[in-house]
């Protein structure tokens, strides 16, 4: 069957996108963009002890063009600003984005000439774990979140 | 007592009028205050006389007294690396005229420091070799550590910059 035109009966569409789905929320390629101390966290729950490759993503990838989830954990400046966009602009789709931690959602409590206010003011941003830093639990709860979100979409849709 | 130091009493020995010994009780350092011209010869002084030999230049910085005239200060902190004594060197400017000759001739060192202190505080040091922000991106306006500066003001947000454009 041909991917690129939707097949007529609606009974199968809906079974591709499942499979598809269930295919894409259990294997993340993570691109882990760690900046600050949050990426402790992500290294605990990356590690054997919290063990995210419960969820499929323990294969961190440090090419966005091999990566569909992207991590932004940490403080993000306005320095850097650019270059999150590019990363961002250089992963194929189908691409998500997790938010990790206060500094990352909101810019946490740098109210300052240096840092911006949030990465959802650079790039779309699908989840947000909170915390300063936030547990692995709740790092893992994110993940959880982000599989709900990946579960019901259709894989015909471009997101971005 | 400062005026029993050699060094002082050298330097007021050769400039004597451009130059003013003033009180540092916090740490009991000798200091200087120095008349803005002549900043670039006092440097040179202190770094070519041979009992004197201040060849390390240990820090180069600014203070914002924003309700005082002058309103800026630059502080230099020297220190001679054979003879083992140190002395700190200050200079006010104007908040309307915030210039100073750079010292990069006397200590290649200072170059990053005063490009720190133009960054930061917007002052400008004359014949320069490269006098850019270091810190901070060159879209950013205004000097965030001037004290009137508001401790919230954001930023534009730059999605592209120069360097990074057409690496896709």
């Amino acid at each position: 069957m041909e991917i690129g035109s939707p097949p007529s009966g609606n009974i199968i569409t809906t079974r591709l996108d499942k499979i598809v789905n269930w295919g894409r929320k259990w294997s993340f390629f993570c691109y882990p963009f760690v900046t600050a101390c949050c990426g402790m966290e992500y290294m605990s729950t990356a590690a054997s002890h919290y063990d995210i490759a419960r969820f499929g993503a323990e294969f961190p990838r440090f090419s966005p063009r091999q990566a569909d989830l992207m991590l932004v954990v940490g403080t993000i400046c306005h320095k850097l600003a650019p270059v999150v966009k590019l990363v961002h602009e250089q992963m194929c789709e189908p691409k998500w984005v997790i938010a990790v931690g206060a500094c990352a959602c909101s810019g946490g409590f740098y109210r300052n000439y240096s840092v911006v206010q949030g990465v959802d003011r650079i790039i779309p941003v699908d989840v947000y774990v909170t915390g300063c830093p936030p547990r692995p639990e709740a790092f893992l709860d994110g993940i959880m979140k982000m599989q709900a979100k990946v579960d019901t979409e259709s894989m015909f849709q471009r997101r971005n | 007592m400062a005026e029993k130091n050699p060094t002082i009493k050298k330097l007021l020995a050769k400039f004597g009028g451009q130059i003013e010994v003033v009180a540092s009780p916090f740490d009991k350092m000798d200091t200087v205050r120095v008349k803005r011209e002549s900043i670039l010869d006092v440097c040179m002084f202190l770094r070519t006389e041979d009992d004197l030999d201040y060849d390390l230049m240990r820090d180069l910085t600014c203070v914002d007294y924003i309700h005082e005239k002058p309103r800026f200060e630059v502080v230099y902190h020297l220190y001679s690396i054979y003879n083992g004594h140190e002395i700190r060197l200050k200079v006010r400017l104007e908040e309307r005229d915030p210039t100073i000759d750079t010292v990069t001739s006397v200590w290649v060192g200072a170059n990053w420091y005063e490009r720190e202190v133009y960054d930061f505080y917007g002052i400008r040091f004359n014949n320069h070799p490269d006098l850019r922000r270091i810190l901070l991106y060159p879209e950013f306006v205004g000097h965030p550590l001037r004290k009137d500066y508001p401790i919230d003001r954001e930023q534009p947000l730059f999605e592209e910059r120069k360097e990074t454009k057409g690496v896709r």
